[in-house]
């Protein structure tokens, strides 16, 4: 004696949020009966496991029958076929479309490719995400970055309006979508210690201030693509580091206004030409794709680990970034005062974000080991994981 | 040419891609009507396709109009290949001809296919230009309104009630044509749910014929039904109440009679005392034939047209012995005497309403029901209707002639159903036998309030003298004049007027019954022989229960007999509550079979204890306390020798047995079960197994839940279906029962899981439909709404009482004084403006109560109820409507659907409806070959039920309304081979499509009822 058939249909959908962030993690539908059986209230309805199953295999069909819907969250809207109010539907999207940061950082940069996607079960394995969800969440980045890539106008609206997703969540998917599209490097072992919320502020800075967008706002992929124009601009700013006189120069205007100020002024004189050139070379390198890659990998081995091995602290290193954006406006051989402001906005706040809190940094970078490992990883391929492990 | 119907195609929406190439499609329409057909340009390459039609026009008679469809197919054209059909929209274009309905159909429809379901959305225009017609010798019957309800719809006015009327067609079906070898499933999927839609046009149109006939506008309690007899063919059939009914004038909110929801009976009942008599027990069922033998005879008989009879079983309340109280004898007789004469005219004093106003339903004798078994390939002229219309013919004898031995004139709250399995058909007829007030035979009565006791239902109607069946009678606890029944059942819903104690409950009595799988005439024997038996077991399952609840009466009544090959299906539902006209009931005793034996002893005194536990309990529950009465006051018991009877589970009766039986339950008299076999056992056992509804949660089967009043507008209309496959070839009766029992409570136990968000809430109308698919199949489908409803604060109940009474006072005034009460009723509202709203609905009855008496009533009087807001004159459904047919743009569009709300009650709980747009009645058939591929059979039935629901909705939003009322799902036959990969569903649903405006937005009925009159339908 068997149950060979068991639906439940309202005219209003019924959809229990707990039951749906179940499926949402990719849950199978006894596992889910688990968790729903030792969760609260349920004593309260004397549910039996046949009564919790049936309910939970009933809502997970009508998931899956609205996860079509789900894909392409304006049809929801006015489809017929289920009737659900439309806070209900906000809140089936908003959920479909969160993901996980520990996720998302996973494959931040990555492209968003078949290949990625089998790589999945590994990502899943190390973030204990299930590869079901882990799927939904790379299928959604996906399908966003299809849909905007082609479409004129601010991502981050065009985002908003054709997955209806809060303003919170639509900038980071433009976030994703920008890292996914420039293929910025995040998975090295010295950017580990960024969270997703980082690097999608800097997405936010970078895509403010450096894109087509900034300047034009009507041309395809505006938010997406960085300025070319720009990028070529800013191969002019070397002049700060290969005229000596002009090095000197800026560097006495920024130790004039520093002395007193700072506790690490000695190390700060004695590695600003090596900072200025750090920064000045990353600007100079970005019109090439391979360096946009790894323009984060760039700010933290040219900029922060310096700093961080002077045991500056962020006050410091605000205090000198601002002084040496500024003290280059005094500079009267230097004429691209427009380029470097909008150059150095963005390489300021992104610093400001990157740079670690003392707590968070207790060791120095292990920067030989790592690199080690990571050599190892690249050259190997799969194999190089195990010797991580080992 | 009496009528032309236009038809305009807008625009599609996500159309599904049927170019590979290049994911688009290149759509079109086909529109249809009769034999004519246009179609619209090809809009190439585009899955939201703007078409933007002319208008095209169909010149046709209204007879046509009335049967067919109108038939819209969207199809992918191809250059090379044949065009592929995308799929259909039929469009029951009825509502249009009727000029107080709908006067435009437009909006969304969703695309249907047989085998793919819902493909993307096509927006449609419709209306209808209907000439004046001349000719007398017409076979339309346009403008004759049909209603799913069974109550006197609630912005109407009954002017005439003037009873049964009936109609049944009969075609091939398209299935088992020889074409069906060749044809695609499609093609035939196709067929049948055009033929089905073609006949109940038809079948519309004859019954609507006949109610002009009668000089009757209306058809109330309109139940179609279909049966798929298979190689004999598809039958289409109806039942309903003709009436008259006056549209309510405007500004009017009133229903004719005050709702139950609305209107609290009062509990006061004089005071019936518990312990003051000693009324024997009885059993209330017995079989109006001797035995179930009777088929033996027929069979000779008929050796072509096969055909048993079988006997009937009459429930009722039981009582003996005693007289007819001085003063009510006579006016008795002149009663019976004018309701005769009135209803003798008629052939069957039926009527399939379930709700009455006040006053009408005078005395309720008992159930009534016949069923009859018939072979179908024994039908001389299976096209013809002739030989289905002689069997029910003979049923609505059979129920008639019962409801004369009750002493009743009518039947009320009468249905008929069938089952089918194979060529072996059961057809079943039940009502509830009664007498009726006479004056609503006539013209123009039908507004007076009865001033008769709120028990006069019921006392009995038949001679006490000459009892029908050995009954035990009490005077009636509440007016003790009259004698009642110590239980009483009936298939109508619970009378307004009815004072009851406490709450009531679903009570199911379920039982399954093996037989041998037989061929023809032997077949239909040995169904024929378990029937009666399978009665008599409901019955007692429903007895027991009901006692076991403490309760005197059930109401809703509905027992459905399903066969299948190798097995009998039987589901009683019915819900219990305690009537104060009636007396308490007594316990239940149970008793050993022999005394002696220790061990048996202790095990039926544990068991009686449980049983004394769960009655005490089930009181407590359901709040039953009924008034205590004083000595005195109970007046005196009826002379009665002390005799007891108890139920006897075996055939044989002894009476030596008696003697050792110890009866006495405390003072009172009980009902004896007596554990001597294994039958009885499975009895108490399913009667304490029976869980009941978690805390917060009540259930009923009727339209609303007696004792509980305040709904939130808080509903959800669903339905639940259940497939069980028997595994086990050797089964008994008693493992069969269990599994039956277990699925049904289980199937409750997910409901009430599933609904728990609502607490407090009740499950209303809950109908369970049993089913044996195939050989080790049962499906059980349930259909109901769950409703919430705050708990009520204890002195907001008093308060509420309170205004009730002062209420009660000018309601009773008007009909001597009318002015009186108006200045009565004027000072309360004056005096009580303050929290209006929620008791708005019962003061605007009292108001249509005077407003008819007296003409004089001025509006600025009755607008203190109003609190003057006019912000949104237009329900959501109309506004939308309209918006929907300018921003046709489709697409992305951003236009919000309309919710439509469904409900299979009359009425939704803190609005007012407005207007009814006509009938929905959707029959749809949906097949796969790739079961697997769709989730199974879960997924799709699952997915067939909620296109099913779109489906529905959408149609009712094209109509301008937002929400369904009396919706049922009167058919949904599944069948599945899963080996094939295969499945195929057919669903038949009903319901009437209305206007719903919140209580609150009271402004807007005057506004909105005088726009749909003009005829116009712009924004005001």
């Amino acid at each position: 004696m068997a149950v060979e058939l068991d639906v439940f249909v309202g005219n209003t959908t019924i959809m229990d949020e707990e039951v749906y962030q179940l499926w949402l993690d990719g849950y199978t539908v006894n596992d889910a009966v688990k968790v729903r059986m030792v969760s609260e209230g349920m004593e309260e309805y004397e549910a039996s496991a046949e009564v919790v199953m049936s309910d939970t295999m009933d809502q997970y069909r009508t998931f899956q029958m609205c996860e079509r819907l789900l894909h392409n969250p304006t049809k929801l809207a006015n489809q017929l076929l289920f009737q659900i109010p439309p806070h209900r539907q906000a809140m089936l999207i908003e959920r479909y479309y969160t993901f996980d940061d520990v996720f998302v950082r996973e494959v931040l940069g990555k492209k968003l490719s078949k290949g990625t996607k089998k790589d999945l079960d590994d990502v899943s394995s190390k973030t204990g995400i299930t590869l079901k969800s882990c799927r939904r969440q790379f299928d959604n980045f996906k399908r966003v970055f299809k849909v905007v890539e082609e479409l004129k106008g601010p991502l981050v609206e065009n985002i908003r309006q054709n997955f209806i997703l809060s303003d919170k969540l639509a900038r980071d998917y433009a976030a994703i979508v920008f890292f996914a599209n420039n293929r910025f490097e995040t998975g090295k072992r010295k950017l580990q210690y960024l969270t997703f919320q980082d690097f999608a502020f800097c997405a936010g800075q970078l895509i403010k201030n450096w894109t087509v967008g900034a300047v034009d706002n009507m041309v395809e992929d505006m938010d997406v693509d960085l300025d070319k124009e720009f990028l070529q601009d800013l191969k002019e700013l070397k002049i700060l580091i290969t005229d000596k006189d002009l090095l000197d120069q800026h560097k006495s205007l920024v130790c004039t206004a520093l002395r007193g100020k700072t506790k690490v002024y000695t190390e700060m004189e004695t590695n600003f030409k090596n900072l200025s050139r750090g920064l000045v070379n990353i600007a100079a390198k970005l019109t090439n794709t391979k360096d946009v890659r790894d323009f984060f990998i760039d700010l933290v081995e040219k900029f922060i680990e310096p700093c961080r091995s002077d045991r500056w602290a962020s006050a410091d290193m605000r205090l000198y970034l601002t002084h040496y954006t500024n003290s280059a406006h005094l500079l009267d051989t230097f004429k691209y005062q427009v380029v470097w402001d909008r150059y150095m906005g963005v390489i300021k706040s992104c610093i400001f974000k990157m740079y670690p809190q003392m707590s968070t940094f207790s060791t120095p970078l292990s920067g030989i080991i790592d690199q080690r490992f990571v050599h190892v990883k690249r050259d190997f391929g799969p194999l190089g994981r195990l010797s991580i492990f080992l | 040419m009496p009528g032309k119907l236009k038809a305009k195609i807008v625009a599609g929406r996500h159309l599904p891609v049927m170019d590979r190439a290049s994911d688009l499609t290149d759509a079109f329409v086909e529109v249809k009507f009769g034999n004519t057909t246009f179609k619209t340009d090809v809009y190439p390459k585009c899955l939201n396709p703007q078409w933007n039609s002319e208008w095209f026009k169909f010149e046709v008679d209204d007879e046509d109009l009335q049967d067919e469809p109108l038939q819209i197919t969207v199809l992918d054209h191809d250059t090379y290949s044949a065009n592929d059909a995308i799929g259909k929209v039929y469009i029951d274009i009825d509502p249009l001809l009727c000029s107080e309905a709908a006067s435009v159909i437009s909006g969304w429809f969703p695309i249907y296919d047989t085998i793919h379901g819902i493909r993307g959305e096509i927006n449609v225009l419709v209306k209808v230009d209907l000439f004046n017609d001349l000719n007398r010798f017409r076979q339309s019957s346009c403008g004759v309104k049909f209603f799913c309800t069974t109550s006197i719809p609630l912005c109407y006015r009954a002017a005439m009630v003037h009873g049964f009327v009936e109609e049944l067609v009969v075609n091939e079906d398209p299935e088992y044509q020889w074409i069906d070898r060749i044809r695609t499933p499609r093609a035939s999927n196709e067929a049948r749910q055009r033929l089905i839609s073609l006949m109940s046009g038809e079948l519309q149109r004859k019954i609507g014929l006949k109610v002009l006939e009668m000089g009757g506008n209306a058809v109330v309690g309109y139940l179609q039904c279909f049966d798929l007899e298979g190689e004999s063919g598809i039958v289409v059939r109806a039942i309903g109440t003709a009436c008259t009914l006056d549209k309510l004038s405007a500004g009017a909110n009133a229903n004719a009679y005050t709702h139950p929801n609305t209107a609290p009976a009062s509990n006061a009942c004089n005071s019936p005392s518990k312990d003051s008599k000693e009324s024997p027990l009885a059993h209330g069922c017995r079989s109006t034939h001797n035995s179930p033998v009777h088929s033996t005879c027929s069979a000779q008989r008929l050796s072509q047209n096969f055909s048993v009879s079988v006997p009937t079983l009459i429930f009722a309340g039981m009582g003996s012995g005693g007289s007819v109280g001085k003063e009510a004898g006579p006016l008795k007789m002149l009663l019976r005497q004018q309701t005769q004469t009135a209803l003798e005219q008629r052939e069957f004093p039926f009527f399939t309403l379930t709700c009455f106003p006040p006053g009408f339903l005078v005395h309720v004798g008992g159930v009534v029901s016949a069923r009859s078994v018939k072979l179908l390939d024994r039908i001389h002229n299976p096209d013809e209707p002739e030989t289905r219309d002689a069997w029910w013919e003979e049923i609505r004898q059979e129920i008639k002639s019962h409801a004369k031995a009750l002493g009743c004139h009518a039947v009320v709250g009468y249905s008929e159903s069938t089952s089918i399995c194979e060529e072996v058909c059961i057809l079943s007829a039940a009502g509830t036998a009664a007498i009726l007030n006479p004056r609503y035979m006539r013209e123009g009565c039908l507004d007076i309030g009865s001033g008769d006791h709120s028990c006069g239902f019921c006392h009995i109607p038949y001679d006490e003298l000459n009892m029908p069946f050995p009954a035990q009678l009490t005077y009636c606890y509440q007016c003790r004049r009259q004698k009642v029944p110590d239980v009483l059942f009936t298939t109508i819903d619970l009378p307004t007027e009815a004072a009851v104690s406490g709450k009531g409950c679903l009570i199911q009595a379920r039982l399954c019954r093996l037989k041998k799988k037989a061929q023809g005439e032997v077949n239909a024997t040995s169904i024929s022989n378990l029937l009666p038996f399978m009665e008599y077991e409901l019955h007692t399952q429903l007895m027991n229960k009901l006692k076991l609840r403490s309760m005197n009466a059930l109401f809703g009544l509905r027992i459905q007999i399903s066969i299948g090959e190798n097995m009998l299906l039987g589901l009683a539902s019915a819900t219990g509550v305690y009537l104060s006209a009636l007396p308490t009931p007594g316990g239940i005793q149970i008793a050993g079979k022999a005394s002696g034996d220790l061990s048996n002893e202790q095990h039926v005194l544990s068991i009686q204890k449980r049983i004394n536990d769960a009655m005490a309990k089930n009181k407590e529950m359901y709040h039953i306390n009924p008034p205590e009465l004083s000595e005195e006051a109970a007046g005196s018991p009826i002379p009665e020798p002390k005799q007891r009877s108890r139920l006897f589970r075996s055939q044989s009766e002894s009476s030596d047995e008696l003697s050792e039986l110890d009866l006495s339950h405390g003072k009172k008299d009980a009902f004896v079960l007596e554990i001597d076999d294994t039958d009885a056992v499975e009895d108490i056992h399913s009667l304490l197994t029976d869980a009941p509804p978690p805390a917060g949660f009540y259930s009923c089967n009727t339209e609303v839940m007696p004792g509980v009043y305040n709904w939130t507008s808080g509903l959800q209309m669903f339905t639940s279906v259940r497939v069980l496959r028997l595994s086990n070839a050797n089964l008994t009766n008693q493992s069969l029962n269990k599994i039956f029992t277990d699925m049904c409570e289980n199937l409750l136990k997910s409901l009430y899981f599933k609904l728990r968000s609502m607490i407090p809430c009740c499950l209303c109308h809950v109908n369970f439909t049993v089913a044996v698919p195939e050989d080790e199949l049962i499906q059980v489908a349930v259909t109901a709404v769950a409703m919430s409803f705050d708990k009520e604060p204890i002195l907001e109940k008093l308060g509420d009482r309170a205004n009730e009474d002062q209420l009660q006072f000018p309601m009773e005034l008007c009909a001597e004084s009318a002015s009186v009460a108006i200045s009565n009723l004027t000072a309360k509202f004056t005096a009580t403006s303050v929290d209006y709203g929620s008791f708005a609905d019962r003061c605007s009855t009292w108001l249509e109560l005077i407003r008819l008496k007296a003409h004089t009533i001025r509006r600025g009087s009755v607008k203190t109820i109003s609190s003057s807001e006019r912000c949104s004159p237009l329900p959501e459904g109309r506004s939308r409507s309209l918006r929907s047919t300018r921003s046709s743009g489709g697409g992305g569009g951003g236009t919000a659907v309309t919710v439509v709300k469904m409900t299979p009650l009359s009425f939704l709980p803190g609005t007012r409806l407005i207007k009814y747009l006509g009938i929905i009645n959707m029959f749809f058939i949906r097949e796969t070959t790739s079961l697997r591929e769709e989730g199974g059979v879960s997924g799709f039935l699952h997915t067939f039920i909620a296109e099913v629901f779109a489906m529905v909705r959408a149609h009712v939003a094209a109509l301008g309304g937002n929400a369904v009322v009396s919706y049922s799902m009167k058919e949904c036959v599944f069948m599945e081979n899963p080996n094939k990969n295969q499945a195929q569903c057919l669903i038949n649903v009903s319901g009437d499509a209305v206007v719903f405006v919140r209580d609150t937005d009271q402004e807007a009925t005057p506004t909105l009822i005088h726009t749909s009159c003009g005829g116009t339908d712009g924004p005001t």
